[in-house]
């Protein structure tokens, strides 16, 4: 029996060494382990032994077993690990260097601005407003306190239609429209694209964007606007932003300021973008005039507001170093094709 | 604006103070200081000097040899000027010194040695004169440093104009030092002025206001044997520091006034008008104006006349005619208010803005009228002594503005502010600036002084901003709001915009463009695009940017054709404003609307025209959960839009767009070789259609049947959303989806195969059991013309 068994043990060891795949092996598997396999055929070969030789002859054979046992688990692990090297070893190199030219859209500059405008009002619970392009004369200057033949209309050089309305010339022209729609407490943006009859160069535009924003309640104060102009720019800029109030004049504020920035630049040290005076004018705003509230439907003995116009088109360029402000109505995709997200 | 200092220091002792500091004070409080200019720093070293001989140069006809008499002896000197001659008194630019940052050293002039220079007023930056040497004509001695004689020394600031839209009284130095006064908390001094009361003897003006509605007052005053034609030199300077230039002694003094008083003023030669009328005129006619040119005069244009001369446009110009001229030794001083608005239209009309139609706009204060005639006189009798009044001060005050009284109390400065300003600062600073206040404990009653009454402070909130601008916004502390939360509401119109450009960009890979309101002819033109009939710009830049645009696509076609050389394929689109005419109301028929342009020149034509199709039912889908239904436009509405392939895009049966391929008239002035395809969308419409609520189905855990049905395409076209409807009004509820898998062009016809997809959720279904379905379905649609694929 020990000699079968030993006999038997070399032949399987040239079969494990001889099996190349998992298939042979579990081939070998069946041949020695299966139930008609060679151990099987021992152990019913044990049936003419004496007791002691069944005895010793089982220990024999079981501790074959389980040798072949683990002999096949361990060639398995072996063969899998190798089909596994074998497979990387011959797995193809992509090159992820390599760039392909792929389409992709893009959205103009000044819906990204306006959008990380509408961001920053949203988390301060304004509502975004949509507003038209062609408005008539209340809404762009009756109701917004500038009388017929009042100088502040040369501010601004209008373009008139034939039918006596006009292009809007400022944002603002939605305060009474939105005061008269949502009524007081009133918190909303409303950007939108303005109208001016200029000649254009690098400089100056025709047809350009302005952000308005409005907030209105009970007590809203100038520190109020303060504070939140420069919460807001902050924001806006990504950074702490100082800002200084000057008085400014617009019919619709009262008091009405021109705002300053600390200067992007140059931090407030000075810069020929500031002109040295380390403040960059940006917007206008100020305390809503009482008759434009009362325009609008709301009472200014009980609630007081401060409105602000940023000029989109402006922050455009300076948050993307553009230089020509033509370039943002040119339709070039040269240009305008950079934009793909924010 | 230009602003001397020196003219703000005759009216507020600032001595001890820094200016410039003061000066950017006024800035953050008052008006916008745009520029600082120190005026005659670079200037010294010049001193008063006498020209002892004159000696022609033996080299040049234009140079002089001078030996000049500085008070310490005599210095060689070569100089070109015209008018020098022995003994003259000049103004003498030592070696060493500098004029207008002009070095001056000792040169060698055409051979000969010279150890200073003789100056012209331009050279010392006093006045644009170089046409020869400054003649002093005062007694000075010699050696006398030329900046203790004359004011060269000066700071002058430039305020933005606009700044002061709303301010009448800030058009003069004197309302300027108002304002410095407060700042700087010390005293305003009142100039000079002349007691008119003593000529109430002498005989009055003639002055007749037939306007009284356009002119508030009007004062009048004569004087003759005036003798001095030239005002004095730091006068001269005072005018031209603030962009003025001196004509003659009365030219000057109205000027002057003006600059000083903001109440501008007119001196007419006694000889050409004695008597005045403001009036209008019927009949329009020409008037020439003092620059020379001819003005037509309209009915609505107030004129002062002599009579029934004209004389003068009222607050604009005065005429040519009674100008004051070099003989001119009597006059009759105007010191009037007119209306604001008047003024406002007519130097509109005529194209014409001066000094002083800019400061009538502003609506001037009538008080001031009589404070400048009294102060011209002041100034006139001091330069010239000899000169007489000879009427007596002649008031025609038309019409009053209303004292303004308004209550505040320190309540309401607390609520409107944010912050604590003690009442006694609300009270010293309204009292500064000129207010009558009466207080009582913390309750202010308030008179608005006259020049800031005319329309500049009517109400309580005015008040504020005085109280605050002098406080100084940099001294505010900042507070957030005590509002309380409300949720914030963005509505379709804003959200739609937002979700159809991400999906344009981010699935469509489109580029987002803007492009002006109005059509450019040209460009259309180029393209053979006619401009379509609509409400017109009447104050284009060129005509040919009047037109409104009717529609998005043709200025999205012009991009395509000017970004041909951008890639072989590319998409543009762009949400924006169009007018389509007038409402019935009259007013503009406004619409957004999103275009779309695709341009290719690997694609064909078919592919791009159904890839709008895909992107607007993409775009019906992903918003409204909805689909959008397309069929053949038989009558396109533009002239541009292909008579074949144009689709109208509806929903919920309302039409919102169309999409098409461009006219081959217009497709091939793009690109003969390139495909294009456009559509449009009317966003407000689209925005209007209500969301369908998404629905949940139930995943069914049975099979589903796919059965396919090739349908034969008629020349008429088969319109698939008729196709769908009647194979849903068929097919049962276990119908859960109609769609087209091939569309097949071939010899023998072009045919069409749909799938439908028959699922239960209860069972597994049978084709067998289906089949008296399709039949229904196939039937009908028969009926409808659609005959299966042989």
């Amino acid at each position: 029996m020990k000699q079968k068994i030993e006999e038997l043990k070399g032949r399987f060891e040239a079969g494990l060494s001889a099996a190349r795949d998992e298939a042979e092996l579990d081939a070998l598997r069946v041949a020695f382990l299966g139930k008609k396999g060679e151990i099987t055929d021992l152990l019913k070969g044990m049936r003419d032994l004496t007791p002691e030789g069944k005895k010793e002859a089982g220990q024999l054979i079981n501790t074959l077993k389980n040798e072949v046992e683990a002999s096949i688990t361990a060639r398995a692990e072996a063969l899998k690990n190798e089909a596994l090297e074998r497979a990387i070893r011959e797995a193809k190199h992509y090159n992820p260097t390599l760039p392909k030219k792929t389409d992709r859209g893009s959205y103009h500059p000044i819906t990204l601005v306006a959008r990380r405008l509408a961001d920053i009002f949203s988390g301060m619970g304004f509502t975004v407003e949509d507003f038209v392009e062609v408005v008539d004369d209340y809404q762009c200057f009756e109701a917004l306190n500038i009388p017929k033949y009042h100088p502040a209309r040369d501010m601004q050089d209008t373009y008139y239609l034939e039918n006596g309305q006009l292009l809007k010339t400022q944002t603002s022209a939605a305060q009474n429209h939105i005061m008269k729609k949502y009524g007081a407490p009133l918190r909303a943006i409303f950007p939108g694209r303005c109208f001016r009859n200029e000649a254009t160069d690098a400089c100056h535009e025709n047809t350009f964007f302005q952000m308005e924003g409005m907030m209105i309640d009970k007590d809203i104060s100038i520190s109020n606007l303060i504070y939140f102009m420069k919460k807001m720019l902050s924001e806006v800029f990504e950074s702490d932003i100082n800002v200084r109030l000057r008085p400014g004049y617009f019919p619709f504020t009262e008091p009405g300021f021109e705002l300053d920035i600390s200067c992007t630049i140059c931090g407030g040290k000075g810069c020929p973008s500031c002109k040295n005076s380390g403040w960059l004018e940006l917007c206008p705003c100020g305390m809503i005039h009482p008759n434009v509230l009362i325009a609008g439907g709301i009472d200014p003995d009980e609630y007081t507001g401060f409105a602000f116009g940023l000029g989109m088109t402006r922050l455009a360029m300076m948050k993307y170093g553009v230089k020509d402000i033509r370039d943002f109505n040119s339709g070039n995709l040269k240009a305008l094709s950079q934009f793909e997200s924010l | 604006m230009l602003l001397s200092m020196n003219w703000i220091s005759d009216f507020v002792d600032l001595s001890g103070l820094d200016k410039v500091a003061l000066i950017r004070r006024f800035s953050l409080s008052t008006a916008e200081v745009e520029d600082i200019i120190v005026k005659g720093a670079d200037t010294y070293g010049v001193i008063v000097a006498r020209i002892a001989s004159v000696e022609n140069h033996p080299n040049s006809r234009k140079l002089h040899l001078l030996k000049v008499d500085t008070g310490k002896g005599l210095v060689d000197c070569v100089c070109g000027a015209p008018n020098v001659r022995e003994g003259m008194t000049v103004a003498f630019a030592q070696a060493g010194g500098s004029v207008c940052g002009n070095a001056i050293g000792e040169a060698t002039v055409a051979g000969y040695k010279s150890f200073g220079m003789c100056c012209s007023e331009a050279e010392l930056g006093i006045s644009a004169d170089h046409s020869g040497l400054m003649e002093i004509t005062e007694e000075i001695p010699l050696g006398t440093d030329i900046k203790s004689v004359y004011d060269i020394d000066d700071i002058i600031f430039e305020v933005d104009n606009k700044s002061l839209t709303n301010r009448p009284d800030l058009w003069g130095h004197y309302g300027i030092a108002r304002e410095f006064a407060t700042l700087a908390d010390r005293s305003l001094k009142t100039p000079p002025l002349v007691d008119t009361d003593a000529y109430n003897d002498l005989p009055a003006v003639d002055i007749t206001i037939a306007e009284p509605m356009l002119c508030y007052r009007y004062i009048g005053i004569k004087a003759d044997n005036i003798k001095v034609k030239v005002s004095p030199v730091n006068m001269r300077i005072r005018l031209y520091y603030c962009g003025s230039r001196a004509i003659n002694l009365l030219a000057d003094l109205t000027n002057y006034v003006m600059m000083e008083l903001g109440q501008p003023m007119h001196a007419f030669d006694l000889r050409r008008a004695d008597t005045i009328t403001v009036r209008r005129f019927e009949t329009p006619f020409s008037f020439k104006t003092l620059d020379g040119q001819d003005r037509a005069i309209d009915g609505n244009t107030l004129m002062i006349c002599k009579g029934d001369t004209p004389v003068a446009v009222a607050g604009v110009m005065g005429g040519l005619e009674s100008e004051i001229e070099d003989d001119t030794d009597s006059l009759l001083l105007e010191s009037a208010c007119f209306d604001g608005v008047g003024i406002r239209k007519t130097s509109t009309r005529l194209g014409l803005r001066t000094d002083a139609s800019m400061r009538y706009e502003k609506m001037l204060d009538p008080e001031l009228t009589l404070f400048a005639t009294r102060r011209f006189l002041s100034l006139l009798l001091s330069i010239d002594s000899g000169a007489r009044v000879i009427s007596s001060l002649t008031d025609v005050y038309a019409r009053r503005y209303e004292t303004i009284k308004l209550t505040i109390d320190k309540a309401y400065v607390d609520r409107y502010t944010g912050i604590d300003i003690s009442a006694d600062q609300i009270e010293k600073t309204l009292v500064a600036l000129g207010f009558g206040v009466v207080r009582t404990g913390d309750v202010f009653d308030v008179t608005v002084p006259s020049w800031r009454a005319t329309k500049d402070v009517t109400i309580k909130a005015d008040l504020i901003e005085e109280i605050t601008r002098i406080y100084g916004y940099d001294n505010f502390a900042v507070n957030t709001t005590k509002s309380p939360l409300a949720p914030i509401r963005r509505e379709r119109t804003n959200t739609d915009d937002d979700r159809i450009k991400d999906m344009l960009v981010a699935s469509y890979a489109l580029h987002e463009v803007h492009s002006y309101i109005w059509c450019d002819a040209v460009k259309y033109k180029e393209l053979g695009i006619e401009i379509e009939k609509n409400v017109k710009v009447i104050n284009a830049q060129t005509p040919d940017h009047a037109t409104l645009r009717y529609s998005m696509v043709p200025t999205l076609l012009s991009f395509l054709n000017e970004n041909r050389a951008y890639a072989d394929s590319f998409g543009i689109f762009e949400i924006g404003r169009t007018v389509n005419g007038l409402k019935d109301d009259g007013t503009c028929d406004e619409h957004k609307r999103l275009g779309i342009a695709l341009f290719s020149r690997t694609e064909d034509e078919e592919t791009l025209y159904l890839r709008l199709r895909d992107i607007f039912d993409r775009i019906a889908r992903n918003i409204l959960h909805k689909n959008a239904d397309f069929a053949v436009d038989s009558a396109p509405r533009y002239n541009w839009q292909h008579p074949v392939n144009t689709a109208s895009v509806s929903i919920d049966g309302k039409c919102v767009g169309f999409f098409s391929v461009p006219h081959p008239a217009v497709g091939s002035k793009i690109d003969k070789k390139a495909a294009i395809a456009f559509g449009e969308l009317d966003m407000e419409a689209f925005s209007r259609i209500e969301i369908a609520t998404q629905k949940y189905v139930e995943p069914s855990k049975f099979p589903g049947i796919d059965i396919d049905l090739s349908l034969r395409m008629d020349t008429d076209g088969l319109v698939f959303g008729r196709v769908a409807d009647t194979i849903r009004a068929e097919g049962g509820e276990t119908l859960t989806d109609v769609y087209v898998v091939d569309v097949y062009h071939g010899e023998d016809g072009d045919s069409v195969t749909v799938r439908m997809t028959f699922q239960s959720g209860e069972r597994t279904l049978s084709k067998a059991e289906l089949q008296p379905t399709i039949d229904k379905i196939v039937e009908t649609l028969a009926k409808d013309g659609y005959a299966l694929k042989a």
